[in-house]
């Protein structure tokens, strides 16, 4: 609580009031807008005439005598079967989440209770992999895959994502672990257990919140990627996000672009959902690595 | 899991010095009436057998590092002796794809980094003094430029700055000028660009300083008070210094991610204006000609880049490591 001299002069406070809604409009105000704007024909979501017809929609009232239409959504999902890059993003992201929190926890735990002195090495291949950019990497795979004929299938590209992300995983684990104290396994040693059954009975019932925002941040990585999916799927498996740059492709050419602006949309609500639920493991995440590192 | 690190990084350099085969020719003699004539056909067969037994090609040492589409030494080397000062030198320079590249990146990165770490600092500070219900709302909004997948996000814009889009069009209103577009221009796809990354990194250098300032310690603030400090001076001289290692990794963090530019080139569409050395790399690897070897090239000069923008933390990481031993 503020002390009564902590509080700030009415000007200040209005102003950094003022501040934080422009700020929250500014973050905010592209993701409604294009919401509204997806359920308008073409000429109201570019609007030459006037700006308010994207508001009103009177371009979608002549064309379907209402001012929403889904046609944008039912051109993508249908016509250009966005539906099954849809499915192919949540078999990627399941596969993802599931194999890195796999290797992650069984090595982040193992890291974290041996003696030697992983740490630096870890710590460095996670911030140098964080600092590569995946497509890099990509131009080294790529010619393997051509090679052993594995391009274009969902597991390479998994293998891929699991792979890029893995230094990552272990390092947030890895520092999650080693908050849970030695003695809990001890003790669990002391009463007869197996170092297996330490891990099995007692450290993963106490580490599921660093499991889960770790997963988030895995499933989040498999999920806004571009470049390696991209690159490495073959047209009939592409997930969600080259997808939409395909549409681009071949909606500028066609004038419909607002089946990519559906299928934005689309893509953007599970990461909406996500926020709304996960907001606490996100931020406690993010910070984690800022006060250790 | 070694494997899938040093294997890639591996592949990458092994390819960068190899170009593909060129086919086999064979030059045959026809005799005519007219006089002989030599004819040159490709031989498909040994080309083939060739392509198989050396599936990287030709080894051609650091000649694509040299050449045009990459460090261009001769192009360089040619503009320096035939320009006479240094602003006609670095626009020939610029005209090269790698310096243009190069240039378009290294301004990117250099100009988001600060912007974000300020407008960072400064919604964290408001948000801090707002009231607690409002707090998680405004969090929320916050985090979804951020969390929203880069090219979604560069599209969303794109599409609001476009020339009929709402922001294109109140633009062209400001500046009483019909046919504004910022397509067009270098200098405004720039400027769209750096706007993008700073909304789009802004939250995550809020949502770090925010954490921060939670941990910032409310006697040394009281104490400032006392002394007669301003709520300038506070800031300036108490909230800053508490917060400066929390800069460093934002700043350390967003100089890598903003190296890497990639997805906003794309959505935005942006190609003839700006690119960056990913994109020249995606650009290689995509479409028909898969130049494998000038992307590999590329990445491999991208790798250096990376590890010189990381070596003084790297250095200090040692020997901070070093000690501890």
């Amino acid at each position: 609580m503020a002390s009564k001299s902590q509080r700030a002069s009415v000007g200040l406070r209005l102003l950094s009031n003022g501040f934080i809604i422009v700020w929250v409009i500014l973050a905010a105000f592209p993701f409604f807008w294009t919401l509204w704007g997806s359920f308008k024909v073409e000429l109201d979501f570019f609007s030459i005439a006037d700006w308010t017809n994207a508001l009103t929609g009177a371009q979608t009232l002549d064309v379907y005598g209402q001012p929403f239409t889904g046609v944008g959504y039912e051109g993508a999902w249908v016509k250009e079967e966005f539906w099954r890059s849809v499915i192919n993003t949540g078999i990627v992201c399941l596969f993802v989440v599931c194999t890195s929190l796999t290797i992650g926890t069984l090595g982040g735990y193992a890291l974290s209770r041996s003696g030697f002195r992983y740490t630096f090495w870890l710590l460095i291949t996670a911030l140098i992999f964080r600092a590569m950019p995946p497509i890099t990497l990509v131009a080294g795979y790529l010619l393997p895959f051509f090679e052993w004929n594995v391009w274009g299938i969902l597991p390479t590209t998994i293998i891929v994502l699991v792979a890029i992300n893995q230094p990552f995983t272990l390092w947030m684990l890895h520092s999650f672990f080693q908050n849970i104290p030695k003695e809990l396994d001890e003790s669990a040693k002391v009463d007869g257990c197996t170092q297996f059954q330490a891990f099995r009975h007692v450290i993963i019932p106490v580490m599921w919140p660093g499991v889960i925002t770790t997963g988030l941040f895995s499933f989040l990585l498999a999920y806004n990627d571009f470049a390696v999916t991209s690159m490495l799927l073959s047209e009939d498996n592409r997930t969600m996000v080259p997808k939409i740059a395909a549409f681009l492709g071949t909606t500028y050419t066609e004038g419909n672009v607002m089946f990519a602006v559906a299928a934005v949309v689309s893509a953007t609500a599970p990461l909406f959902i996500l926020v709304m639920f996960f907001q606490r493991q996100i931020v406690s995440g993010l910070t984690q690595g800022a006060v250790k590192g | 899991m070694l494997l899938f690190i040093a294997l890639p990084i591996l592949s990458v350099l092994l390819q960068s010095v190899h170009t593909p085969h060129e086919a086999v020719l064979i030059t045959s003699e026809s005799c005519g009436p007219f006089g002989c004539s030599e004819n040159t056909t490709i031989d498909h067969d040994a080309t083939r057998k060739l392509k198989s037994t050396e599936p990287m090609g030709r080894f051609v040492g650091l000649n694509i590092y040299f050449d045009r589409a990459h460090l261009a030494v001769d192009q360089v080397s040619d503009a320096w002796r035939t320009t006479d000062n240094f602003s006609t030198f670095f626009g020939e320079i610029s005209d090269l794809p790698f310096y243009r590249a190069m240039g378009f990146t290294l301004t990117y990165t250099f100009t988001v980094t600060p912007l974000l770490i300020i407008l960072g600092l400064m919604i964290a500070l408001s948000v801090n003094s707002l009231h607690r219900h409002l707090k998680g709302l405004v969090i929320f909004f916050s985090l979804l430029p951020m969390i929203v997948t880069p090219l979604i996000g560069s599209l969303i814009l794109f599409w609001m700055f476009d020339s009929r889009g709402i922001l294109g069009s109140f633009l062209q209103w400001l500046a009483q000028d019909p046919d504004l577009s910022l397509k067009a221009s270098t200098l405004h796809t720039w400027i769209m660009l750096i706007i993008y990354g700073v909304w789009h990194g802004a939250p995550f250098a809020f949502v770090v300083f925010y954490a921060g300032l939670q941990t910032l310690p409310q006697d040394q603030i009281e104490s400032a008070q006392i002394d007669g400090a301003s709520r300038w001076e506070q800031v300036r001289f108490v909230v800053i210094p508490h917060l400066m290692p929390l800069v460093t990794f934002v700043a350390l963090i967003q100089l890598m991610d903003n190296f890497r530019v990639f997805e906003p080139i794309v959505g935005f569409n942006a190609e003839a204006h700006a690119t960056s050395l990913s994109w020249i790399i995606f650009n290689d690897l995509g479409g028909e000609t898969r130049q494998l070897s000038a992307a590999a090239t590329t990445s491999v000069m991208t790798i250096l880049g990376v590890a010189i923008l990381l070596s003084p933390v790297l250095l200090r990481a040692w020997r901070d490591f070093k000690e501890k031993k």
